[in-house]
């Protein structure tokens, strides 16, 4: 298998600590199916200081967002050869609090989320299927991962964010909600950049739901 | 708790103190556990939380069925077990039934001894023609000659942990991530004889490179794979090797049940679907370190043969990811005898034997079992701290999973 070698910049950080900021540089070689968490699990080995977040490693968890080369990406789904770069620069989510390194604070994404808000939801996969008699339809999770992703690249400040905006609209709206989302940090704040359905490693397309939101208020006042 | 002569005050302040090494779905339900018989329990882990083996498990929620003609009494237990999760997880399980489809007249034939075996182990099961079976599922191989219904599920390997660790932390758990435990503290138990007792750990805190200590009463070592390091640090060794398995993930959703192969378990004959992707797994293999465990190339090609034998628009499906996750294989020497049913799929190993008092370890398992191999263990752990407490953790609801960052303390990241 072919080897190609890729110079890494990492950014480390160390909460509190202002001018601990640097990149540090690494150069590996990589193959075809190695990715950008692949090469952070292999730069943790020889530090484990190196501070990073991940579970799943097939994009289901959110947990391993981050910057490369500018981007929001899930590191665990981002080849590194796909990227086309003899350089990559790995950095933190914009916009949350810096924890270390590349972990950034998930509270500070899920400060605005009302924690009842439904995770499942209908399936749509081969509509036409007959469910077992047990159950009324199939389910599944919601596509939203809460990776963060869509609010690191969103540009407005002040702004609940795409995220829980996308998830007002697919919840059924109650009077908390729509207050929610009609408020000063709600719809009207967005400048539609389309950042959000750009960035989103699940198809989530925040920015339509935002639209849609954004019409049911119309309609509502 | 014992000792009523004590004043409440007196009991607050000696509430037992356990810390539980590891940060995956067996330390997650150890804390939760141990919180709500009302000890101090203060959670280590290395990295993030789940970031070892629990987060890239299979992401299935096992009714037994898998099991049930290998091991009646594990077959029992995924069943009791599973349906105490979709009683208190309900937000982390896409619960749609799974499916054992027969393709060939060995697998038909296979149905007269499994489908016994499920009802032995009080899984409910319905024999299914092809023309339902497909009715249900349109993308299986049109060439299926039968399908058995079972209660089985898919679940969300991280949200499932975080709520275990959301409502640990709302019962005053300390859940400490990027916290990785570098030594284990040690004194002569006074007993006669070359006996020690474990009172705490040594602590290196990644986020500021500081170290401390942190005395314990009990210490519990759930770091599964990466068990021979951890025990090492008091001197102990036990045979566990990290065991590792691939998965392959494709793009959609084909089914919406769990596909099994209706033939004794093997590799690559299980797709669980989730979310917006179909999973098959897996494979199995040795390995040297748990921390680098890299994924066979081959593994990849075979399991996607074998998926598409089940479900054959697997074949041009495009592909999503692939993992492997180190299960830790515990060797013959280890386990306890004395334990029933789950020990002969997890070890719980009481340190004593080794010399070592207040020190247990728990290890193996299956992420379907975690409630009950907590149970298990905390009930040990209790024995030992001589404090009469029953589990509790199947009675309620457990926290959504976003709870955990929203109970966030100083440390949580």
């Amino acid at each position: 298998m072919s080897r190609t070698k890729i110079t890494f910049r990492v950014f480390r950080c160390r909460a509190g600590e202002p001018g601990s900021e640097r990149y540090e540089e690494s150069t590996l070689p990589v193959e075809e199916a190695t990715t950008v968490l692949d090469v952070l699990e292999r730069l943790s080995r020889k530090d484990r200081t190196l501070m990073f977040r991940h579970s799943c490693h097939h994009g289901s968890c959110g947990t391993c967002a981050c910057r490369i080369n500018g981007r929001e990406r899930l590191a665990c789904l981002t080849r590194v050869l796909d990227l086309d770069s003899r350089v990559v620069t790995i950095e933190p989510l914009n916009k949350l609090g810096r924890i270390g390194d590349l972990v950034v604070d998930p509270a500070d994404f899920f400060r605005e989320y009302p924690s009842h808000w439904q995770t499942l939801r209908p399936s749509e996969a081969n509509p036409k299927a007959t469910p077992p008699q047990e159950l009324s339809a199939y389910t599944r999770l919601e596509n939203c991962i809460e990776c963060g992703a869509c609010v690191s690249a969103c540009p407005v400040e002040e702004f609940l964010g795409p995220a829980v905006l996308a998830g007002l609209n697919r919840e059924r709206l109650n009077r908390q909600d729509l207050e929610l989302a009609a408020g000063k940090r709600g719809v009207s704040k967005c400048q539609r950049a389309l950042e959000c359905s750009r960035v989103c490693p699940t198809a989530v397309y925040p920015a339509r739901h935002i639209q849609e939101l954004r019409r049911k208020l119309n309609k509502s006042s | 708790m014992r000792n009523p002569g004590i004043p409440p005050m007196m009991l607050a302040m000696s509430t037992p103190q356990v810390i539980v090494i590891g940060g995956g779905g067996t330390g997650a339900a150890m804390a939760y556990d141990l919180a709500l018989r009302g000890l101090g329990v203060t959670l280590l882990e290395r990295g993030e939380l789940t970031s070892g083996t629990t987060g890239r498990h299979h992401g299935q929620l096992h009714c037994g069925a898998r099991y049930a003609v290998q091991d009646r009494e594990i077959g029992r237990e995924c069943m009791e077990e599973s349906a105490i999760l979709r009683r208190i997880a309900s937000d982390s399980i896409e619960f749609n039934y799974g499916l054992f489809v027969a393709l060939n007249a060995e697998d038909e034939q296979y149905a007269g001894t499994f489908i016994p075996a499920c009802e032995a182990c009080a899984i409910p099961t319905r024999l299914l023609t092809s023309k339902l079976a497909l009715a249900m599922e349109p993308r299986l191989n049109p060439k299926l000659r039968l399908a058995v219904q079972v209660p089985d599920g898919s679940m969300d390997a991280w949200r499932l942990a975080l709520q275990f660790f959301a409502s640990a932390r709302a019962q005053g758990a300390d859940i400490r991530n990027f916290s990785e435990v570098i030594g284990l503290n040690l004194v002569d138990s006074g007993q006669a004889g070359e006996g020690r007792r474990v009172t705490g750990v040594t602590v290196r805190d990644i986020r500021s490179g500081g170290e401390y200590e942190l005395a314990a009463d009990l210490v519990i070592n759930a770091s599964g794979a990466w068990s021979r390091r951890v025990v090492g640090m008091a001197g102990v060794d036990i045979p566990v090797s990290p065991s590792p398995g691939t998965m392959v993930a494709v793009k959609g959703r084909l089914t919406n049940m769990v596909i099994s192969r209706l033939h004794p378990p093997g590799d690559g004959d299980i797709i669980v679907p989730q979310r917006n992707l179909s999973i098959i797994g897996s494979t199995q293999w040795l390995a040297e370190d748990p921390d680098s465990i890299g994924v066979p190339a081959e593994d990849v090609k075979n399991l996607l043969e074998s998926a598409a034998e089940m479900v054959p628009a697997f074949r041009d499906a495009p592909l999503h990811a692939a993992w492997a996750a180190a299960r830790p294989l515990v060797g013959e020497a280890g386990g306890d005898a004395g334990l029933r049913s789950l020990s002969r799929d997890f070890s719980l190993i009481d340190h004593q034997s080794d010399g070592v008092e207040r020190f247990l370890s728990i290890i193996g398992g299956k992420a379907t079992t975690l409630r009950g191999m907590a149970r298990i263990t905390a009930d040990r752990a209790c024995a030992q701290l001589g404090i009469e407490a029953a589990c509790r953790t199947a009675e309620k609801p457990l926290l959504p999973a976003r709870s955990f960052y929203k109970t966030a303390g100083e440390r949580s990241a």
